[in-house]
């Protein structure tokens, strides 16, 4: 096969930093090559450079078997290079359609043709099976339609080369069955995709070769299919991972939510939760899975407060908590894990210190008659980063934003499992994190449910629900059409519920 | 970071360079209008360092400046942009002018009596904007510089009243009592030899480490700032942004008023009949920048502005306009505001990080 895509030797350096120490790569045409690394090890250094955003301080860079200097996006563009990536790129107030032919949109004369546009898309989401809305706003859609969104506006641009930066973090089992389809029907074209991800089983599914990275350094490429997903994983991490969760068995005590026949809308006026009911109990962690845009969001949302439903009922411990201010959800024993912790889990701009502190900063022992206590909130953050193992440790008094996103997720679950509350949400709390984040994270969850709090889990990886969950209740159009007990699930059971079929009783 | 990293992501070595490039765009506009730029530039300097009389005008003239340079500052922090300022500023300076004019008072009641009134006066400015955004949704950018215009004209209005109006004309008020003067001791204004020498300066570097101390010490300003940085995740962990935004804006306006009483009780005693914008809001944006929106900062980019006006005005000695100082603070915004791509250019896209 010939060779598509070839790095050599790359170095990259910021300041005395070095991200990619000596990496090779060489990526055949046609075929799905693998970018396994722990958050960190300079995977996405890697691709930045070869999408033209930084410049490798040395090492060389073949296309298509051409030397080549790539230096700007729009070269790598037109030279076939493709990216999507982790943090989608996207204008929230503008159409689909509109974020899509950024920079390339068809014009009548000086006007734009959005219509000629939008029938392309929707040829291309069709031919691929993505679905999108092309006359949606961004900032009205899911994540996971964002993503599909990502994906087209690549294809869109004709890419012979794609990037996909953690491509299935937010997709869910069924989306990431389709996207494997597209990406077999795109190397069948005689494509190359270069997939960067944590998760072992998707490379195994999926690629074909895969180079692992550790600490910027290249360790190896292997063959996929003669490579074993735990010795994957210590090449990646330089350590055996174990991949099961340990869970004593417990019986749930006392109710602590208790959510009846909840109704409430989207934001077009749509019914999304249509009669639900879900209650969770002391120390059980119940988990929602379903399909995105079933309604796990706005069930979230009206539980913390950001919207309201409706009609029904929502009470913890007893108390009523229906249509509550997020003040007034936090007062009453919730506290959670974002979907989008960039967004809602932290001010980026703030330091970790302040951010650790952001539900309790008029309490004492960090304020008192409205004066901050440094000296106490900064004692509080060396705690808890030391607690929780959030790197680097000297970063009390950085802004949020310069942590890696694991490390940012650490953040939020060392303040909210400090919190500690009756009730915790989680909502999908792995994303985008590497097997040993998540390791952590399924960690502390785990032990929340221990100390006999309630756990209530959403999220789009099956995996998890099934490894966590003492009890998972399936999410359809708005509403509980499936529960089964932890021990007992089944994938395929779960599936169909999920697709909206019924439970054989 | 390295010691060479640090400088070259510090916001004042790019202010620096924005302040020196905002001279050279001025030397050479001098040099199209034929005026030797050494020969104006000498000028500006002697008329800021000449005498000790000159610096302590150029504190004058800073004093207001410095307030509504923290007024825009401290929105800037809490995710506000107060284009308002100058609304604000005159809403305050008038009342302090009818209090001043109307109320027989001693000093001691006086005085406070004119500031309270002008704080609230822009204060009430700022939070009817703040009450149209939270409320109605309606852009406070574009409210802000309708109220801008409303007190224009209200103080037009207002100037010409008869209670209010200088008698045996004149387009001004009447000079507001000896009672409700900041003027400093006599013994200072001889020494200087500044007739308008008052303390408004003084009570600017306090207002200063106020507002930084609000910013950075208390709850409220970590609410505030929480707010301004990320509204949708202050609001998750339960902050009121509404109320939030309303108490900044308020706040904020506040701020400009007392800016306002200060240049009227310390150097004019009275108000004119505007035919424009006097501007000290706007000029309040330009300090603010230049600042960037650090309150303690505030001081002395509001000195260089005070100085800049004041030396500005002797330009015409030499024949070259005033304008051109006008020109040099707009060029350092400007390059101030474009100072992120330097940045990235200086730090070869460092500042992104590892990822």
């Amino acid at each position: 096969m010939d060779i598509a895509v070839k790095m050599q030797d790359i170095v990259k350096k910021f300041g005395d930093f070095v991200a990619n120490d000596g990496i090779n790569l060489t990526v055949r045409k046609g075929e799905v090559h693998a970018i396994l690394g722990e958050n960190g090890a300079g995977k996405s250094t890697l691709m930045n450079i070869l999408y033209g955003l930084y410049h490798p301080t040395s090492g060389k860079i073949f296309i298509d078997g051409k030397e080549t200097t790539i230096g700007t996006p729009q070269k790598a563009i037109d030279l076939g290079i493709g990216m999507v990536h982790q943090h989608f790129m996207l204008i929230p107030p503008f159409s689909v359609t509109e974020n899509i032919v950024l920079g390339m949109e068809d014009t009548k004369g000086v006007v734009l043709d959005l219509k000629k546009s939008r029938e392309k898309i929707v040829e291309l989401s069709k031919r691929y099976g993505l679905s999108v809305d092309p006359d949606a706003k961004i900032e009205d859609i899911s994540v996971g339609m964002q993503q599909r969104v990502e994906i087209i506006k690549v294809l869109y641009r004709g890419a012979n080369t794609l990037i996909l930066d953690e491509p299935t973090a937010s997709l869910t089992p069924q989306e990431i069955v389709e996207l494997m389809d597209i990406i077999k029907s795109l190397t069948k074209d005689g494509k190359s995709v270069i997939l960067i991800t944590h998760k072992l089983k998707e490379i195994k599914t999926c690629a074909d070769s895969c180079t692992i990275i550790r600490h910027g350094k290249y360790i190896d490429t292997v063959d996929v299919k003669v490579t074993s997903e735990s010795e994957l994983a210590a090449m990646m991490v330089g350590r055996d991972v174990s991949f099961s969760v340990e869970k004593e068995k417990r019986e749930p005590g006392e109710v602590v939510l208790e959510v009846k026949d909840l109704c409430a809308k989207d934001y077009r006026k749509v019914d999304i939760l249509k009669s639900l009911s879900i209650s969770v109990r002391r120390g059980e962690i119940v988990g929602i899975a379903g399909v995105d845009g079933n309604g796990q969001s706005e069930l979230v949302e009206i539980l913390t407060g950001l919207k309201k439903a409706d009609s029904g009922s929502v009470s913890i411990l007893g108390k009523n908590a229906f249509n509550v201010t997020p003040r007034q959800s936090f007062d009453m024993g919730i506290t959670s894990i974002p979907e989008d912790r960039q967004k809602h889990g932290l001010v980026l701009d703030f330091s970790v210190a302040e951010n650790l502190i952001l539900q309790n900063f008029e309490k004492e022992p960090f304020s008192k008659s409205g004066i901050l206590n440094d000296k106490n909130i900064e004692a509080h953050a060396n705690k808890l980063i030391e607690k929780f193992d959030i790197r680097p440790k000297d970063s009390a008094k950085k802004a949020a934003k310069t942590l890696s996103g694991g490390n940012q997720q650490k953040v939020i679950i060392a303040r909210e499992v400090t919190n500690d509350s009756d009730l915790l949400i989680a909502v999908n709390p792995t994303r985008g994190l590497d097997v040993g984040a998540i390791e952590f994270v399924h960690k502390y969850l785990v032990e929340q449910r221990n100390k006999n709090k309630a756990v209530l889990l959403v999220s789009f990886e099956l995996d998890e629900i099934m490894n966590l969950s003492d009890r998972i209740e399936v999410i359809f159009d708005g509403q509980i059409t499936g529960e089964v007990m932890g021990e007992y699930a089944d994938e395929k059971e779960l599936g169909l519920l999920m697709a909206g079929g019924k439970k054989d009783e | 970071m390295s010691k060479k990293n640090s400088i070259l992501s510090s916001n004042a070595f790019y202010t620096l360079i924005s302040i020196i490039i905002g001279f050279i765009v001025g030397a050479l506009l001098l040099s199209f209008a034929k005026i030797n730029p050494m020969v104006a530039y000498k000028q500006l300097f002697n008329g800021i360092f000449g005498k000790p009389k000159f610096m302590a005008w150029c504190l004058i003239y800073a004093a207001p400046l410095i307030f509504t340079g923290l007024s825009v500052a401290f929105s800037f922090k809490t995710g506000v942009f107060n284009i308002g300022a100058e609304g604000q500023f005159v809403v305050g300076t008038l009342t302090a002018c009818v209090i001043g004019i109307l109320i027989k008072a001693p000093a001691i009641i006086h005085i406070p009596l004119c500031f309270i009134g002008a704080a609230l006066a822009g204060g009430i400015w700022g939070a009817i904007v703040g009450i149209l955004k939270i409320k109605k949704g309606v852009n406070e950018v574009l409210s802000y510089i309708m109220f801008n215009w409303i007190a224009f004209y209200l103080s037009n209005f207002v100037v010409n009243l008869t209670v209010i109006h200088k008698e045996g004309g004149g387009e001004a008020t009447k000079d507001i009592a000896d009672t409700a003067r900041i003027l400093a001791p006599k013994a200072v204004i001889a020494a200087t030899g500044a007739s308008a020498a008052n303390w408004g300066f003084i009570l600017a570097i306090l207002f200063a480490i106020i507002v930084w101390f609000i910013i950075n010490r208390t709850t409220l300003g970590f609410k505030l700032r929480a707010v301004g940085f990320s509204n949708s995740a202050a609001e998750y962990a339960g902050i009121d942004t509404g109320k939030s935004f309303l108490t900044a804006m308020a706040f904020s306006g506040a701020l400009a008023g007392i800016g306002g009483a200060i240049h009227l009780m310390g150097m004019s005693g009275r108000i004119p009949q505007f035919a424009g914008q006097e501007g000290y809001g706007f000029q309040g944006i330009t300090v603010a920048l230049i600042a960037s929106s650090n309150p303690i900062a505030c001081i002395f980019a509001g000195i260089f502005y005070g100085a800049m006006k004041y030396g500005g005005g002797k330009l015409s000695l030499v024949n070259a306009p005033s304008e051109v100082v006008d020109i040099i603070m707009g060029i350092i915004i400007l390059f101030i505001a474009i100072s992120s791509l330097f940045r990235n250019l200086f730090m070869n896209h460092g500042k992104k990080g590892a990822v």
